[in-house]
């Protein structure tokens, strides 16, 4: 098989979950864009492997391995993202990342009328406290 | 990919660019539809389809690596990623409350900036690997080079280490997510000012906005906040640090909240 086959699948679909993560507005959608990179990465890492191993007698099987670390390490990601998200949403109401933008330095957006809002609110915690 | 004239010359000796075998014929037709699926994914306006469509593309992956004799990895493919990670997709999508149907706002504003940036890193892709790997050709014929039985003997042999790291790994994230979503609940129902001086300490953030809430609703609201999302937007993340120490000495009702936590 030609090795540009495997590879230049592997680069559509990078640049796929590329474009999802920028223009995606859920978290969860951003998080399964950041799996179709990582498989991107691991469908590279399978072919370079089974190349190696045979025109270079590789047989440590290094692009495997690191395969099944990636998928491991995909599977913790997704269940600490998860959490987060499910975290941020209980607190916030929203999974919206556009609307997530507290540490943001923007001066049009957030700025004044956000502390003012959470000035009156904070004496609120205080006086039914 | 378009080899040039002397990248076919000097592989055509063994094989032909332009007379595809059998193997090439079946990997790009499942890599068309792979694609096809993961552009579906990227760009539908409907939450739970885009999850449906990445079972789509993560299962065309996985026959990929069936057609790279890599057997063990396209198993533990379906197993993982179409398994587990689409199901746990899922769920947060449920709860999230993601809307069923349509959402106009699934795409953010900068779309046609994402496109711009998505595009000139395929072409960049492209052209580098297929000007750097136009006669490369992987030999797909004897003894499978991902075999269950190969993939054990390395990753038993030269990987034990960092497989072992790797279960540790498994075992941070596994506490991490418990950590993370107890945190959050344990939050949501002693919200009242309930605890003592050390569950004060630990709840930084996810108090604010339960601090600006009614103490009468409380109990009732398991997450108050999700129920009022115009005030989604004010807590700031530094208002916790001067009010969240304040509602737990004064609060009168506070060790019978505290009790069946």
């Amino acid at each position: 098989m030609h090795l540009a086959y495997p590879a230049v699948l592997s680069a559509l679909l990078f640049c796929t979950g590329l474009y999802g993560v920028l223009a995606r507005r859920n978290a969860i959608l951003v998080l399964m864009s950041v799996e179709l990179m990582l498989n991107a990465v691991n469908l590279n890492l399978v072919a370079f492997d089974v190349w190696l191993s045979k025109a270079a007698e590789e047989t440590l099987h290094s692009g495997q391995a690191l395969t099944l670390f990636t998928i491991t390490i995909a599977a913790a990601e997704i269940g600490i993202g998860l959490a987060i998200v499910l975290a941020v949403y209980r607190n916030r109401g929203t999974s919206d990342i556009d609307k997530l933008r507290d540490t943001a330095e923007s001066h049009d957006t957030g700025g004044p009328d956000h502390d003012a809002s959470t000035a009156p609110q904070a004496e609120k915690a205080e006086a039914t406290a | 990919m378009s080899p040039t004239s002397a990248a076919l010359t000097t592989a055509a000796d063994t094989h032909g660019f332009l007379s595809p075998t059998g193997v090439e014929i079946a990997f790009l037709l499942v890599g068309l539809v792979t694609f096809g699926a993961a552009l579906v994914t990227v760009t539908t306006r409907q939450l739970v389809h885009a999850a449906l469509w990445l079972v789509a593309t993560l299962g065309g992956l996985a026959v990929e690596y069936l057609l790279l004799t890599a057997e063990f990895i396209a198993w533990v493919q379906v197993l993982i990623y179409v398994g587990s990670v689409v199901v746990l997709l899922l769920f947060g999508l449920m709860l999230t409350k993601a809307p069923i149907g349509r959402s106009p706002d699934a795409d953010s504003g900068n779309r046609w900036a994402a496109l711009t940036v998505a595009l000139a890193a395929a072409a960049t892709l492209i052209w580098v690997v297929v000007d750097a790997f136009r006669t490369t050709w992987i030999d797909l014929d004897g003894p499978a080079a991902g075999s269950t039985r190969a993939t054990g003997e390395s990753l038993f042999q030269n990987w034990v280490l960092p497989f072992e790291g790797l279960s540790v790994l498994l075992l941070a994230a596994l506490v991490g997510a418990i950590v993370l979503s107890r945190q959050a609940k344990a939050t949501a129902t002693e919200q009242p000012g309930a605890g003592a001086g050390t569950s004060t300490g630990r709840r930084t953030t996810p108090s604010a906005p339960s601090a600006n809430t009614p103490s009468d609703r409380s109990t009732t609201a398991p997450a108050p906040s999700v129920r009022e999302p115009s005030a989604t937007d004010a807590p700031a993340p530094d208002a916790p640090a001067p009010d969240a120490p304040a509602p737990a000495p004064t609060e009168p009702g506070a060790p019978s909240e505290k009790e069946p936590r």
